[in-house]
């Protein structure tokens, strides 16, 4: 089919206004009367052409209902080992590619409004429209090692735009941070692929013959390939250990961050999960260890969060709570609940980044909630889109968030995992809480000094009231049985899910625990926040909360600090003292040896006529003496 | 009766001659004497062995020989002429420009 081609083109419109913005750039250092209009049109221009294709793709897939595919060349093929460069729609990439487009298309116009001053625009947007090549083609990759590539893509762009006002030394420190990070992911992810490529590499490597195949891997061995592969979503999706690098990413301006935790980067891990639901289905064991890990994260993420002062680090915190609802559900085979958040999640999510982005951009880039306050009087329309995404994110009806949360803790609790449940649920209430403190901080407690803002422009409004339409009905696409719909997203999607039958009682039991503790914890948060801007005390707990649980104290004690320690070792004692001083050995005794034998030039041309004659007296005595 | 193996004797020690005095003679001109004399003693082994072989092709070459060291000659002598003239010298030995430089270290 001719639109087919367009697969390439929804790449290939971002990467190529990437490149070009970089080349002029490039040029810019020569030529400084370069407008700046012309970096916006290629940088929202790329977006928005790709937003397009996309369009046209996903209505095509929809109508036809048969996948699309398009191989763009033939990448590597080396006896048996073929990689076609080839890219695939179906329902799970045309979820993904869906909001993926139209949220990232929506936080580069926001980025227009929120960089249009700042003196490394072009850079900026660069790197912002690589970052939307390297998701596409993550999310269009029809075989792992494409995949993969966009997977590499999105670190790099990560790692440059979390370090992108790189004068700061604390910025570039935790750029490296989430870089290494996500290597340490990437070793894993790269040896599940490697593995796979071992056993079942020889029929072809594109997913739907990897599915095929799946079954001829012993079961020992695909335990231990999930595992891996896992091990790069925990980095990529910040979940447990790998997940230090989340806070630190706030770095980076407030675009990035929108972006990174809304459209690209933090999903991959989810939708990684999801597009191996092959392998992971028939590793139950690896799925509740997923599980669990999303589990703890959320929980933990949730109880850092409760004590963050950082309006940015809050959301970050928030995010990395998120996503452990999203790999509970797909650990426990609910693939089809675990996308429809990452759906959701994507635009609360964004429109959360994109108001607190409002207000740090207000507030002279102050991010402290403690000293912001009664701001709801000074910017009603941001206060309106803030709420309606913690709402969301809260899991009150009728918002996007409920629905996806909803339907997660349902499926927790049908799957018989009651430990999981109740993580979960309490990490619900704990969300409600925590995001409703931030939202009371910053608009309705008291201010402690008065603030001169600076009104925020049009078009930041525009883009928020357009991503807080998605916020209200995204959840609409897919209402339960329960309330009368038929689940149409999940259906459309088509994942092998798992499916449990709970009785209608037991559902609505549950329905009504899940608004009540997120109500629950709404009206904890008013009651503590409502007229003051003091945190109430935990105890002993507080410092623990308020250190985030010494995670990095411990990760810095326990593999950042040996490994210095053994690198020291080996740059001063193993190099300097042992292998050098081996060296200089050697190379003092040359010199030494040559002081001996300077004797024999001696520039006197009557010793050299008597070596030559020495010489060639020794060669004929070889030859008559010696050579018979 | 004298054979082709008394020219050979007497080659060889013109030739011995010639070498030991280019390495322990410091004047120039012995030392390109010496050389001759060298050159000479190859000159009078071919005309032997043409002789002994009963062909003319050694003499011929050893014709050509004498020829060419008469213009080595000339050219030598326009040499040491210049040399003498920049170095007003002609011992060997002050002739060291080529020496390694001793330091130490």
């Amino acid at each position: 089919m001719i639109e087919n081609v367009l697969l390439a083109w929804v790449i290939g419109a971002v990467f190529i206004s990437s490149v070009s913005i970089m080349l002029i750039g490039l040029y810019e250092k020569h030529d400084e009367n370069i407008p700046q209009n012309i970096y916006t049109i290629l940088g929202l221009g790329g977006p928005f052409i790709s937003l397009l294709f996309s369009v046209i793709l996903i209505n095509s897939f929809l109508d036809t209902g048969v996948k699309l595919d398009y191989q763009v060349f033939m990448w590597l093929d080396i006896e048996g080992f073929v990689i076609p460069a080839s890219l695939i729609l179906d329902s799970l990439s045309a979820a993904m590619l869906s909001f993926v487009s139209f949220v990232g298309f929506i936080i580069h116009i926001y980025a227009h409004a929120y960089m249009k001053d700042d003196p490394s625009y072009a850079r900026f947007f660069s790197w912002f429209n690589l970052f939307m090549a390297s998701m596409f083609l993550l999310i269009l990759a029809d075989n792992p090692f494409m995949l993969f590539i966009g997977w590499e893509g999105v670190g790099l762009c990560s790692y440059l735009l979390i370090s992108f006002y790189f004068e700061n030394e604390d910025n570039v420190q935790a750029g490296n941070k989430a870089f290494i990070l996500n290597r340490i992911g990437d070793f894993g992810f790269i040896s599940g692929l490697a593995l796979l490529f071992v056993y079942i590499g020889d029929s072809g490597l594109n997913f739907s013959s990897l599915e095929a195949n799946i079954h001829l891997i012993p079961h020992a061995t695909l335990n231990l390939i999930a595992i891996l592969l896992f091990i790069g979503a925990m980095g990529k999706s910040a979940q447990i250990p790998l997940y230090i690098w989340l806070p630190d990413a706030m770095a980076g301006p407030t675009p990035v961050s929108a972006l990174i935790h809304a459209a690209t980067m933090v999903t991959a891990g989810v939708y990684m999960v999801a597009r191996f639901h092959f392998l992971y289905s028939i590793t139950e064991e690896i799925g509740l260890f997923i599980a669990y890990i999303g589990a703890f994260s959320a929980l933990l993420a949730a109880l850092i969060a409760l004590r963050q002062d950082d309006i940015k680090k809050i959301l970050a915190y928030s995010t990395m709570s998120q996503l452990g609802y999203m790999f509970m559900a797909v650990g426990l085979g609910a693939y089809s609940y675990g996308i429809f958040h990452v759906f959701t999640h994507a635009f609360f999510k964004a429109l959360l980044f994109m108001g607190a982005g409002a207000i740090i951009l207000a507030l002279h880039h102050e991010q402290d909630i403690k000293k912001m306050g009664a701001l709801r009087s000074k910017m009603p329309f941001v206060f309106v889109m803030m709420l309606l995404a913690t709402l969301a994110i809260s899991g009150i009806p009728p918002f996007s968030g409920f629905f996806s949360k909803d339907a997660i803790l349902n499926h927790l609790f049908a799957s018989g995992h009651y430990l999981i449940f109740a993580m979960a649920l309490f990490t619900a209430g704990l969300t409600s809480y925590y995001m409703f403190r931030l939202l009371l901080l910053v608009f309705i407690s008291p201010a402690h000094k008065e603030h001169h803002l600076i009104k925020e422009s049009t078009l930041i409004k525009l883009t928020l009231f357009v991503l807080s339409i998605g916020v209200v009905f995204t959840g609409l696409l897919n209402i339960p049985a329960f309330f009368g719909g038929n689940e149409d997203y999940s259906l459309w999607l088509n994942l092998p899910d798992i499916r449990y039958h709970i009785s209608h009682s037991n559902e609505l039991i549950l329905l009504g625990s899940n608004i009540l503790v997120a109500l629950f914890g709404i009206g904890l948060a008013f009651s503590h926040y409502k007229s003051s801007s003091k945190d109430p005390s935990f105890g002993y707990l507080e410092i623990i909360i308020k250190n985030k649980f010494y995670i990095d104290e411990l990760a810095h004690t326990l593999i950042v600090r040996p490994l210095k320690a053994l690198s020291l070792f080996i740059s001063d004692t193993l190099d300097e003292k042992i292998i050098d001083s081996f060296i200089h050995k050697v190379s003092s005794s040359y010199q030494r040896l040559s002081y001996y034998s300077d004797y024999v030039q001696n520039g006197n041309v009557r010793y050299y006529a008597l070596y030559m004659s020495v010489g060639i007296v020794s060669i004929f005595m070889y030859l008559f003496i010696g050579g018979y | 009766m004298i054979d082709v193996g008394h020219f050979f004797i007497l080659a060889v020690l013109l030739f011995s001659i010639g070498m030991v005095g280019v390495i322990s003679r410091r004047n120039i001109f012995v030392m390109y004497m010496s050389i001759e004399l060298m050159l000479n003693a190859v000159n009078l082994v071919l005309v032997a062995l043409s002789h002994h072989h009963e062909d003319l092709n050694g003499q011929v070459m050893a014709i050509m020989i004498i020829a060419i060291a008469a213009a080595e000659a000339s050219i030598f002598l326009a040499l040491f002429v210049m040399l003498f003239k920049n170095a007003r010298s002609l011992d060997a030995n002050f002739f060291e420009l080529l020496k390694q430089e001793k330091h130490n270290d």
